[in-house]
């Protein structure tokens, strides 16, 4: 399987580079670059993006392509690696010349390749929350900003239903993804009275495996006095061997709640959920979200991984939010791309204001006019048995993205648009 | 659970009089509107004595076996639903919805049973009743039903508990001299929850007079003090488990470099080899012979050792015994073979992590204090390293293959000429060292993520503990997988994971620049050779 996409790409590379009788074929088709990692600590939330891109491209073209043209996908695999991340940035941007990027899932490897983006005037569509912080030109955000995600949880978490928490231990991934929404979430929780020394802050190295010790913090903090919960943004593989902890350990939601802002249903896929039940996480979309919408979505996606055999998936086809936000992100470029009757970069954008879609979460996604993000609806999902989410907060309708959190203070002033630099 | 459930139900029944009839409207009270509703409903049926179908109720929207359509309330078990209120049989409509709870709405359902199980009459139920009623945060509406139970317990152990449960209670009761005699009783508690109600009465808007806050605080020093012990405890296993992880992963090393001095750079692949053998043999079993899957992992660890030893074995005749005297030529190959093997893995079994999965008896554990779970997994690495390590010294140093793997790496020549067949000696040692890679991989599979690039994150580790423990001592290899495990989760506790793993790199290398050749050197004539 991936030996035919590094054939493809190798093809690909070989007709940009000016192969006279290739360049004909080339200039039938539109292409898109997918830079997802495939391996390392990320391939288990990443891979399946890949897929779901693969999926989409083959659904367009189904329907006759855009602006009469077939898509091509160009993958490349970052592996997890930072610098890597730029580098087949850089490739796909200036040899393979995508028209635009789907990619990236950790903050991290955003930041890597932004200046990438921003010096070739490149288009990435970026589909996971994160911590908010950033406006480029050349990005859209199909994600969450922290307004659509993690504040919303917390306050439900400090909400009757959700436990009335007193006290928060904020648990991540060590890099700025985590770090940045933890200082937001602090401040947040400043704002609603709760004092430095009823929050612990705790990271763990990518691809940490042994929770003991942190499960055993958890549980001393815990039992300190008040109602304590437990806000995570772990992410990558770690986030098995931390579940497994905590069900061996026998922490439960009923006495401290866990909610999870980087796990879904395909996080779950290898964890035994039965002593998880009860804990949450905040997403913008979830599989077990009834709607007809939402219902064509697993069909298609599961008829597309029998299809192509993919791992898991063919047997068990489970999608997820970032999944959504991918699909999301393809049919609003789409949409734009047919209204400025080009796949110039600068008219994309100027087209993408505004774009409308009906996503599989049941609501009507909007592209901001300004800001490249979209307006979402938030949910709140308790871990069942069986590995789905069961939907018990939400928000009445889409809520537009705060990419420059109001409870970090320089942030006062900063416009809700990205600033564009003269270009030379 | 079931047997367990219609035990009580008899039980309760056999209470009789005094149970109120469960009505179809309480049903619906209980299953169906808003959370704070459900609540008042749920509580008034439980203080009401509870019906016999209470129990069972409860338990049912604990399973998720509710369904609710219009104005009644099904239950549906094993695809046949009655009506939850009176057991009739009834199909329930098509449009019927499930009933959901949220954390709040779970937390009360099993309080109310756990309360129910109180009048159970058998005592290891009522036990368990109680420790998970310890566990919640009690409301004041439950009080009679304690004190019930309380009348009717004869068990001493339990009387106690349930005193104690009545005082966590009683402790924001109006009348000054209950809330005294609450504050005292709680100070023979050992839970963390009636310590974190302590604290809370001592803070604002809690305790005002002086003299109850004077017992609150006596008290609560003396349920600290008992849970310090299991922290203290705690932090000591954590680090034994690490250490004996350390321990596995190490061992193998001790054998290929510390004995036979081979810097094998693809040691920490033979126990990625060891952790896919055992994701194949879990798929075997779940294809073949899904019955019996739960012993899958005794069939692992054989076929872990065997597939890496093979693998080791074929390494040494293929390439290293060409290398044998040149460690830089041989960190460099093999080098290269762990990419070799690593890019082999991806090939045939995908980039992606595989899925393995614990079996039932290694999952869970066991509760050792109120504030100590030890998990099954964690403990059966613990006897896993010890058994290994066991095997490995007395094969070392009671077997003639021992003697032989001694001689050869002391004195290679004179063994030679006393008739050791010195190339296979070398070989079966360096498959041994392998196998015993492969075994840490079986044994790391329960523990974390099975991927290509499992090696990498243990290879420096493995290193580190023999470097630490002394070149070639078996011995030292011990005590510095033990230390460093110990050592490491003592700091994480202090400073948290990142910084505790730099921590230790430091002491690693302040350590090594004093003693360079680790803590038990090599003493005597073999130490030049």
């Amino acid at each position: 399987m991936k030996r035919r996409f590094a054939l493809k790409a190798a093809c690909a590379a070989l007709a940009a580079s000016g192969f006279v009788s290739l360049s004909a074929l080339a200039a039938d088709t539109i292409k898109v670059g997918v830079l997802h990692s495939l391996s390392g600590t990320m391939a288990i939330s990443e891979t399946v993006l890949k897929d779901t891109v693969m999926m989409t491209v083959d659904e367009i073209n189904a329907k006759g392509g855009v602006l009469g043209k077939k898509l091509e996908v160009v993958v490349v695999d970052p592996a997890s690696n930072w610098p890597l991340f730029a580098e087949k940035a850089k490739q796909l941007l200036t040899q393979d010349k995508v028209a635009v990027v789907f990619g990236c899932w950790t903050s991290v490897s955003r930041k890597s390749v932004l200046p990438v983006f921003e010096e070739n005037n490149g288009l990435l569509f970026y589909p996971v929350q994160y911590e908010g912080e950033e406006l480029s030109k050349n990005v859209f955000y199909t994600g969450a900003a922290p307004n659509q995600q993690a504040i919303p949880a917390v306050e439900y978490l400090m909400s009757k239903d959700g436990g009335s928490a007193k006290r928060f231990v904020l648990l991540g991934t060590d890099y700025v993804y985590p770090r940045t929404t933890n200082k937001i979430l602090r401040s947040f929780l400043h704002s609603k009275g709760i004092k430095d020394e009823d929050i612990i802050e705790e990271y763990t190295p990518f691809g940490h495996s042994d929770y003991q010790t942190i499960i055993g913090k958890i549980k001393k903090f815990a039992g300190e006095g008040k109602k304590t919960a437990v806000v995570s943004t772990i992410n990558g593989d770690s986030n098995v061997p931390f579940y497994k902890e905590l069900g061996n350990q026998g922490l439960k939601a009923t006495d401290v709640p866990v909610v999870a802002f980087s796990v879904g249903e395909e996080e779950l896929r290898g964890v035994d959920t039965k002593p998880l039940v009860g804990h949450l996480a905040a997403w913008n979309y979830f599989q077990s979200i009834k709607n007809p919408t939402n219902t064509a979505f697993i069909k298609a996606w599961a008829d597309y991984a029998k299809a192509k055999g993919i791992a898991g998936h063919k047997d068990k086809a489970l999608t997820n939010d970032p999944m959504e936000a991918t699909y999301i992100g393809i049919h609003m470029w789409k949409q734009a791309v047919e209204k400025a009757k080009t796949t110039d970069v600068d008219k994309v954008i100027a087209a993408m204001a505004g774009q409308t879609y009906k996503a599989p979460g049941g609501f009507t996604s909007t592209m901001d006019a300004k800001n490249h993000h979209l307006h979402k609806p938030v949910f709140i999902g308790e871990i069942k048995s069986d590995g789905q989410f069961n939907v018990v907060w939400k928000t009445p309708g889409p809520v537009k993205a705060q990419p420059w959190s109001p409870f970090i203070p320089e942030n006062k002033g900063k416009k809700d648009e990205p600033v564009i630099a003269a270009r030379k | 659970m079931r047997t367990l459930l219609r035990c009580l139900c008899v039980a309760l029944s056999l209470l009789g009089g005094v149970a109120h009839a469960l009505t179809p409207a309480q049903t619906l009270a209980i299953a169906a509107g808003d959370n704070d509703a459900r609540l008042v409903a749920l509580n008034a049926a439980a203080a009401a004595g509870g019906d016999a179908r209470l129990a069972g109720f409860v338990q049912a929207l604990l399973d998720g076996e509710v369904k609710v359509a219009g104005d009644k309330v099904y239950l549906v078990q094993n695809d046949k639903a009655t009506i939850a209120a009176t057991g009739e049989p009834a199909t329930a409509p098509e449009d019927a919805e499930d009933v959901t709870n949220n954390n709040r709405m779970r937390g009360a359902l099993d309080a109310v049973l756990s309360t129910l199980r109180l009048f159970s009459p058998d005592l290891s139920v009522r036990r368990a009743a109680i420790v998970d009623l310890g566990k919640a945060t009690l409301e004041e509406g439950r009080l009679p039903l304690i004190d019930k139970a309380l009348a009717a317990e004869t068990d001493p152990q339990l009387r106690d508990n349930l005193g104690r449960m009545r005082a966590a209670i009683l402790i924001s009761a109006s009348d000054r001299a209950i809330r005294l005699a609450a504050a005292r009783e709680l100070g023979s508690s050992s839970q963390s929850t009636v310590a974190g109600l302590l604290a809370e009465r001592l803070g604002a808007g809690g305790e005002t007079d002086p003299e109850v806050r004077a017992a609150l605080q006596q008290s609560l020093e003396a349920v600290r003090g008992r849970l310090a012990w299991g922290e203290r405890l705690g932090v000591v296993f954590t680090g034994v488990s690490l250490g004996s992880v350390l321990l596995l992963v190490a061992l193998g090393l001790a054998i290929t470099y510390g004995l036979m001095g081979v810097i094998n750079m693809a040691h920490g692949e033979l126990m990625m080899i060891g952790a896919y053998t055992t994701y194949v043999v879990q798929n075997l079993f779940r294809t073949y012979a899904p019955g019996a899957f739960d012993a899958y992992i005794l069939v692992a660890i054989p076929a872990a050792f065997m597939v890496a030893a093979l693998v080791g074995a074929v390494l040494e005749r293929g390439v290293i015994r060409f290398l044998y005297g040149r460690p830089l030529e041989t960190l460099l190959t093999t080098w290269g073979i762990s990419l070799v093997l690593q890019q082999a893995v991806r090939s045939i079994f995908g980039a992606q992590n595989v899925p393995v999965e614990n079996p039932g008896w290694l999952s869970g554990g066991v509760q050792a204090m109120s504030n100590l779970v030890l998990p099954y997994n964690r403990i059966a690495i613990i006897a896993f390293a010890m058994l290994v390590l066991g095997g490995v010294a007395l094969l070392i140093a009671r077997t003639r293959l021992g003697l032989f793997v001694r001689g050869v790496t002391q004195n290679r020549r004179m063994a030679a000429c006393v008739g050791v067949d010195t190339a296979r000696i070398d070989m079966v040692a360096f498959a041994f060292g392998a196998g015993i890679a492969g075994l840490a991989g079986c044994a790391l599979s329960q523990i974390g993520n099975v991927g290509p690039d499992l090696g990498q994150s243990y290879i420096v580790d493995s290193f580190l503990v023999v470097v630490v423990g002394g070149v070639g001592q078996l011995a030292g290899t011990v005590v510095a997988a033990l230390g460093l495990g110990v050592l490491n989760k003592f700091l994480e506790g202090l400073s948290g994971a990142v910084l505790a793993k730099i921590m230790v790199l430091v002491f690693i290398v302040i350590f090594i620049q004093r003693k360079p050749s680790g803590l038990f050197a090599m003493k005597g004539r073999s130490a030049e050779a």
